[in-house]
C-alpha cells in the first residue's frame, strides 16, 4: 500500500504553549513549558495541568451560541490564528465546499457540559437544566459539525474519537476519503479540552504523576494532562514542494483496554506500516516525536517499539513535559511539534525529563537540537491498544 | 464504489441475529417485537465478558454474527465501529459520581467510557492486529462509518462495520432521545477478491431526497429514533434479494445511495 503524498497547505495549534505557531515556536525556544499546578474548578488538586488560558471568557459568535462548551471554545480560538479559515476559504473557492472534507478527532468533546449539568441537578430523580444541550456539545460529532460550519465547508465528515490516537487516525481517514475520490480536499485536526471525567479517570488507574510528567526519566511516575487543538489542510501535492504527509500506518494492540503490550509490538506494527504506506525505509527517519506520555509502562513499551523497527540509537523525543497528555488531540500536537522541526529545523527536546532512562535503547533528546530533518514520524497509542504513526516530510524533495 | 457483502450482522428486539432478522425483513414472516435476550459475546475471558456493558454486548454480538454468516476467508479483519450515541450508561454512571463532593471513579469505568472501548474488546477476543477506527457522526453515523468503511475495502483487505445504538438511561434520555437497541454489521470486500457473496453494492453520495422507509411500523419507529437502525430499509433490501435502490440520509440534506444486486 502506497499512499499520494498529500500536501499540508495550511495548519495551527493552540496549547497552552500558546494560541498559534508564533507562541508555540516561542515558547519552545524559550525553553517556557505550559504546566501548571491543577487549578480547574472542582478538579484534584494534586496534580499540573496543560491548560489554555481564557477559555472561561471567549464566546462563541451569536449564530453558534447552541455550541458554547469548553471544547468548541478551544476549537473558535484555535480556528482564530494563522489565518486557518482563509486558507480553507482558498481551498474551496478552488475544489468547491462540498469536495472539502472534515475529520476531526476527539476523545470526550463537550463532556464538562454534562459534568455540569449533573452537579445542578438537586435529586437522582431530576432532569438535567433547561441550558443543557447534548447533541451541540457532549455529542462526539458536535466539534466536527461546528467547525465544517464555521469553515463554510460541506464535503464528507465524521469524528474519529479513538481515544489518545484520535486526531492522529484523521490523517489515515482523510488521505482515505480523497483517493476514493469521495473529496479533494480535507480540513483534519482535533480538540480536547480539560474534564473532570479525564482528570478523576486517569487519577483512578493511578497515571497522574503529582509533579509535572517526566517523559522518558528513569524517574516518571505518570501523565500530567492538558488539552489543545489543532487542524491541517490536505490537498493533492501537485507541483507544491512543501510540507507533506508521506505515509500512515495503523494497527490495534488486541491486548489490554487500558495497558500497552510490554513489547511494543502494536506500536511497532503502526510504525512499520506507515513506513511501508511512505515507501522509505527506517533509515530515512531523522527523528520520531513520540507519544511519550510519562508513564512507567507506555514509555518503555514505546523504546522497545522503537528499536524493533529502527535499532537502537534512533532520535526520539516527547512534548507531553511542554503541553501535558491532550488525550484526543495528541495526534495534532504531535503533527505541529514534527511540523515546526521540518519548517523550522530545530527538534524540540523532552522538557522536565533531568535524564534519559538508561534502559532506553532509543536517543531520548533533552535539549533543543538544531537540526533540519528530511523526514520524521509522530506515534499516537490509545486505549484500546489503538496505534497511529504518521510520516511527514517534503513532497517532491530528492535526497 | 463497488464492494461485495460477505456477511451479515444483526441485532435488535425480535431481531436476534441474521436468520432471524432476514424473513422478517424480507417479508416472509410478521414482526413481533421481544426484549433483547441478555447478551454473551464469545472468545473473552470471564473477567473481561462480565464487565461489559450493554452497548459493548449489542456491538460485539452484531459483529460475531456477521462473521458466524462469513461465506469467505474472515481471519483478519480492519474494523470500523459506528455509533452516535456511545455508552450513555457509562456517561451516565461517570457524571453521577463526578458531581459528588469528593468523586471516586471506577478504573474500569474510566477505561470503559472511550468510544474505542467495543472496538478494542473486538481485537482483544480476535487476537487481531488490524487496524480499527471509531467514528460518530450523529444521524448520518451508519452512512459515515460505511463510506468510511468502504475507502478501507482493497484488493485482500476485508473490512468489518459495526453500526450501533442504545437508549440512553434517564436523565440523559431526555436530552439525547435515542430509542431502543439495535446493531448491526457487514462484512465488506474487494469485488475483484471474493467467490462467493451475499450481495454486491455500489455506493454513492446524493442530493438531497426522500429516505427509503420501513413498512413495519415499530421498525420504523425505531429506524427514525436510532442512528444506527437508518441502515434497516438496506437491510430489508438485502433480506428480499434481488436489484433494489436504497437511499439513506447523509450529512445535511444529502443522501447515500446504495444499489445492491442479490442472490
Amino acid at each position: 500500500m502506497l499512499m499520494q503524498p498529500l500536501a499540508i497547505t495550511a495548519w495551527t495549534l493552540t496549547s497552552a504553549l500558546g494560541a498559534g505557531r508564533a507562541a508555540t515556536l516561542a515558547s519552545l525556544q524559550a525553553r517556557r513549558g505550559g504546566l501548571r499546578p491543577c487549578d480547574l474548578p472542582h478538579s484534584p488538586r494534586d496534580c499540573w495541568i496543560g491548560r489554555v488560558p481564557g477559555l472561561e471568557t471567549l464566546g462563541l459568535p451569536e449564530a453558534y451560541a447552541a455550541f458554547d462548551c469548553r471544547n468548541n471554545r478551544l476549537a473558535e480560538l484555535t480556528l482564530s490564528r494563522d489565518d486557518f479559515p482563509a486558507a480553507c476559504a482558498r481551498a474551496a473557492a478552488r475544489y468547491g465546499a462540498a469536495a472539502i472534507g472534515v475529520f476531526l478527532g476527539t476523545s470526550t468533546s463537550g463532556i464538562a457540559q454534562t459534568e455540569r449539568a449533573y452537579r445542578e441537578r438537586q435529586t437522582a430523580a431530576s432532569s438535567l437544566p433547561p441550558w443543557y444541550d447534548y447533541r451541540h456539545t457532549h455529542d462526539l460529532y458536535s466539534l466536527t459539525r461546528y467547525v465544517r460550519a464555521r469553515l463554510g465547508l460541506a464535503g464528507p465528515a465524521l469524528s474519529v474519537s479513538t481515544a489518545c490516537s484520535s486526531s492522529a487516525k484523521v490523517f489515515a481517514t482523510a488521505a482515505r476519503h480523497i483517493e476514493a475520490g469521495l473529496c479533494r480536499a480535507a480540513v483534519v485536526g482535533g480538540v480536547d479540552s480539560l474534564c473532570l471525567m479525564t482528570l478523576y479517570g486517569f487519577r483512578s488507574l493511578q497515571l497522574v504523576s503529582p509533579k509535572p510528567c517526566r517523559p522518558a526519566d528513569p524517574k516518571r511516575d505518570g501523565i500530567s494532562l492538558g488539552e489543545a487543538g489543532g487542524f491541517a489542510l490536505l490537498e493533492p501535492c501537485g507541483g507544491n514542494i512543501g510540507l507533506a504527509l508521506l505515509g500512515c500506518g495503523e494497527s490495534s494492540d488486541a491486548y489490554h483496554m487500558s495497558a500497552p503490550h510490554p513489547g511494543g509490538g502494536g506500536a511497532a506494527r503502526a510504525m512499520r506500516q506507515a513506513l511501508l504506506d511512505a515507501a522509505l525505509a527506517p533509515g530515512e527517519i531523522d527523528w520520531v516525536h513520540l507519544h511519550g506520555t510519562a508513564t512507567p509502562a507506555n514509555d518503555l513499551a514505546e523504546d522497545r517499539a522503537l528499536e524493533s523497527v529502527f535499532g537502537p540509537g534512533m532520535a526520539a523525543s516527547s512534548t507531553k513535559g511542554w503541553t501535558g497528555h491532550t488525550l484526543g488531540a495528541a495526534g495534532i500536537v504531535s503533527f505541529a511539534m514534527a511540523a515546526l522541526a521540518l519548517e523550522e529545523g530545530f527538534l524540540p527536546g523532552t522538557l522536565n525529563t533531568r535524564r534519559p532512562d538508561p534502559t532506553f535503547s532509543s536517543e531520548i533528546l533533552l535539549e533543543n537540537r538544531p537540526v533540519v530533518p528530511r523526514r520524521v514520524m509522530l506515534n499516537a497509542l490509545g486505549f484500546g491498544g489503538n496505534n497511529a504513526s504518521l510520516v511527514l516530510g517534503h513532497a517532491g524533495r530528492i535526497d | 464504489m463497488d464492494l461485495a457483502i460477505g456477511g451479515i450482522g444483526c441485532i435488535a428486539p425480535g431481531l436476534v441475529g441474521w436468520a432471524e432478522a432476514r424473513p422478517i425483513l424480507g417479508g416472509d414472516l410478521s414482526y413481533a417485537s421481544t426484549p433483547l435476550p441478555r447478551l454473551v459475546p464469545k472468545d473473552l475471558a470471564p473477567n473481561e465478558r462480565r464487565r461489559l456493558g450493554q452497548i459493548t454486548r449489542l456491538a460485539l454480538s452484531a459483529g460475531q454474527d456477521a462473521l458466524a454468516q462469513a461465506v469467505t476467508d474472515a481471519s483478519s479483519l480492519a474494523t470500523v465501529f459506528t455509533s452516535a450515541s456511545g455508552d450513555g450508561e457509562i456517561i451516565h454512571s461517570v457524571c453521577r459520581e463526578l458531581a459528588r463532593p469528593t468523586p471516586a471513579l471506577s478504573p474500569t469505568k474510566f477505561h470503559h467510557s472511550v468510544h474505542n472501548a467495543p472496538a478494542g474488546y473486538w481485537a482483544i477476543a480476535r487476537q487481531d492486529h488490524a487496524p480499527s477506527t471509531s467514528v460518530s457522526a450523529h444521524d448520518a453515523s451508519f452512512a459515515a462509518g460505511l463510506l468510511e468503511a468502504t475507502t478501507q475495502v482493497k484488493s485482500g483487505h476485508a473490512v468489518l462495520l459495526v453500526a450501533y445504538d442504545r437508549a440512553d438511561p434517564f436523565p440523559l434520555s431526555l436530552a439525547c432521545p435515542i430509542i431502543g437497541s439495535f446493531a448491526c454489521a457487514l462484512l465488506l470486500y474487494h469485488p475483484a477478491t471474493v467467490t462467493a457473496a451475499e450481495a454486491m453494492i455500489t455506493l454513492a453520495i446524493g442530493p438531497a431526497e426522500p429516505e427509503t422507509r420501513l413498512d413495519i411500523p415499530e421498525l420504523e419507529i425505531l429506524r427514525r429514533n436510532n442512528p444506527a437502525a437508518r441502515a434497516l430499509p438496506w437491510l430489508a433490501a438485502l433480506a428480499r434479494g434481488g436489484k433494489t435502490r436504497t437511499v439513506l440520509p447523509y450529512l445535511d440534506d444529502r443522501t447515500l445511495i446504495i444499489q445492491t444486486r442479490s442472490g
